[in-house]
């Protein structure tokens, strides 16, 4: 967190009227900063010259945490941190443990896992869609898109009892059977998404403010993702049809038939585009699984007592905002040693400078959107 | 129907498993062997370039649960960075994290994860150090180690040498300590801070 002064400007730089820079802040409490976000923005004129994140301000320590519980124990504490894709988070830590445990999951808990995933991610790019949408001035699809996301909430809430928070992955399976509905809720959640998709492309895709904000806007093309560690709708969106669903099958994914959505420009609007036909693809995923749902035990053999081997692993899931990777040391004993999360929103969200250079103060709201952080997961 | 009563009413004696005043019986605690994460060594055209390139500052290449370890010399890491990423195509870190083993000599483990999209292959390159020694920056070959190496320094106090912005990231710039590290307690508060600034006089 660091004090900032007016700055003159860079040497060799011009600005506008030859004034100094001016640096204004943005945020802690800013509607648009979805959280405790601070952004020092260095400004000549209207135009972004440098933006500062300062974070941190949710920061729990998680990482200190893990090394002070059990395995178990640790498990519900995942979930707070990307809060609108809680089941993603579980499933990431679920799967490192069981790397290093070395246990074979069941098929139907592997199926499962894929459905509540999906249906997650669904929901995530519901909630990241209206809230963007409501930064740039649109306020009807928050509203649309909070009703569709009840209905994956109410999912959850009948398979697990939560309906944020779920825990809804064990390591080593699951911990409850699906309820009696399981299936049809789940169809009927991708019948209305088809329908409501729709609806959202009606609203925003041929809309002409929608366009003029979001065009062009925050570009980062494909080289510059990978040098910054950009993963996620923000990659695919330059171009770069990479996916850890398809690159690295984990969970049965090598099983589903399903497309990598891409755009080319880069730019906001391809990543609005990228996600829309990434809910398509997620339904189409969920109707297989629910399809091929086999029958069988839920849970691999893991005893009551979680002690994995002395050794490390990383693992990582394609998360709905990039890699989500857990690095896990054991030392043998009951608690981890070391877990290290690799948060995607805190790796996309240092290019945040990147992409916002050379925009209108106006446009940082819009890039903040698109990046689609979760304050949560950036601090820990 | 319900059970008629017993006859007399009288009470079964209480049977007991051993007599009164003798010893519990030692249990043996089961010896079982110790498990072991399944680890090979790691052959192929990668670890053997690694190591005709670095030689001795290479000292181990492992699968270990089929995942790819390299482990080297912390003076060699940098160079190592850059040959896995102009050489081999590694063109994406993943993370840049440690480990504090406050037992061992050299107390920090420095985890590199490389990723390369040409090969979609995953790679694990670790270096330990010493208290007070400091780590290369990779932030010239990757700008996401700026962020990276930014956390590894506000959580572990470890240093990267030729970071353009080495300030902590998540914790307040004037906190005192290193919270990853092992001798900080979980409930451990920078006190004077937290009096300062949250103007709690307990600082809990």
């Amino acid at each position: 967190m660091a004090a900032t002064t007016l700055a003159p400007p860079p040497v060799g730089e011009d600005t506008l009227l030859d004034s100094n820079e001016l640096v204004l802040n943005m945020g802690p409490q800013h509607p648009s900063t979805h959280g405790v976000l601070r952004v020092i923005l260095k400004l000549d004129g209207e135009t972004v010259r440098g933006a500062d994140c300062v974070i941190g301000y949710l920061h729990r320590g998680v990482e200190k945490i893990a090394e002070n519980r059990t395995y178990q124990q640790f498990a519900p504490y995942v979930d707070r941190m990307d809060y609108v894709a809680a089941v993603s988070n579980g499933l990431g830590y679920c799967m490192a443990v069981e790397k290093l445990l070395d246990v074979e999951i069941p098929a139907r808990a592997q199926c499962v896992r894929v459905i509540l995933t999906e249906v997650n991610r669904i929901a995530s790019h519901l909630l990241w869609l209206g809230t963007h949408a409501l930064d740039i001035g649109a306020i009807t699809p928050v509203f649309l898109c909070f009703r569709e996301r009840e209905e994956a909430l109410t999912i959850f809430e009948k398979y697990c009892g939560a309906r944020l928070t779920t825990h809804a992955f064990r390591i080593g399976g699951l911990q409850y059977e699906t309820y009696d509905t399981f299936e049809k809720d789940c169809l009927a959640f991708c019948d209305l998404m088809q329908e409501k998709v729709k609806e959202y492309h009606a609203l925003l895709t041929g809309n002409r403010i929608w366009v003029r904000r979001t065009k062009g806007v925050g570009i980062l093309d494909a080289a510059d993702c990978k040098d910054y560690g950009v993963t996620g709708p923000l990659l695919r969106a330059a171009g770069v049809p990479w996916d850890l669903r398809k690159a690295q099958p984990y969970c049965g994914y090598e099983k589903y038939d399903f497309d990598i959505p891409t755009a080319q420009d880069g730019d906001t609007f391809d990543r609005y585009i990228v996600r829309m036909q990434e809910m398509g693809q997620s339904s189409r995923i969920i109707r297989q699984a629910v399809d091929s749902l086999p029958s069988g035990p839920i849970k691999g053999k893991v005893g009551k007592v979680i002690k994995p081997p002395p050794g490390e692993a990383y693992v990582s899931i394609e998360a709905p905002k990039g890699e989500l990777g857990y690095y896990v040391v054991s030392d043998g004993s009951l608690k981890p040693y070391r877990v290290r999360v690799r948060p995607p929103s805190f790796v996309n969200l240092g290019a945040l400078d990147k992409m916002s250079r050379g925009n209108l103060v106006a446009d940082v709201v819009a890039i903040i959107g698109t990046i689609d952080i979760v304050l949560g997961e950036v601090d820990r | 129907m319900p059970r008629p009563p017993r006859a007399g009413g009288k009470r079964r004696p209480v049977r007991r498993k051993r007599p009164v005043g003798a010893r519990r019986p030692v249990r043996r605690p089961i010896k079982r062997k110790p498990a072991k994460m399944p680890s090979a060594p790691w052959e192929g055209p990668l670890p053997e370039a690694l190591r005709a390139r670095f030689g001795e500052a290479i000292e181990e290449t492992t699968l270990l649960g089929g995942q790819k370890l390299a482990v080297g010399k912390v003076a060699a890491a940098a160079d190592m960075l850059a040959f896995l990423k102009n050489e081999q195509g590694f063109d994406y870190l993943v993370d840049v994290t440690a480990v504090h083993w406050p037992k061992r000599e050299r107390q920090f483990d420095v985890v590199w994860i490389l990723y390369s999209f040409a090969d979609n292959e995953r790679v694990r390159l670790k270096a330990t150090l010493p208290e007070g020694a400091k780590a290369p920056s990779a932030a010239g070959l990757y700008s996401s180690a700026n962020w990276l190496e930014r956390e590894a320094y506000d959580m572990f106090g470890i240093e990267f040498e030729g970071h353009p912005d080495l300030r902590r990231i998540l914790m307040p710039d004037e906190w005192e300590g290193f919270p990853l590290r092992k001798e900080y307690g979980i409930v451990q508060q920078d006190v004077d801070w937290v009096r300062e600034n949250l103007k709690i006089e307990s600082a809990q």
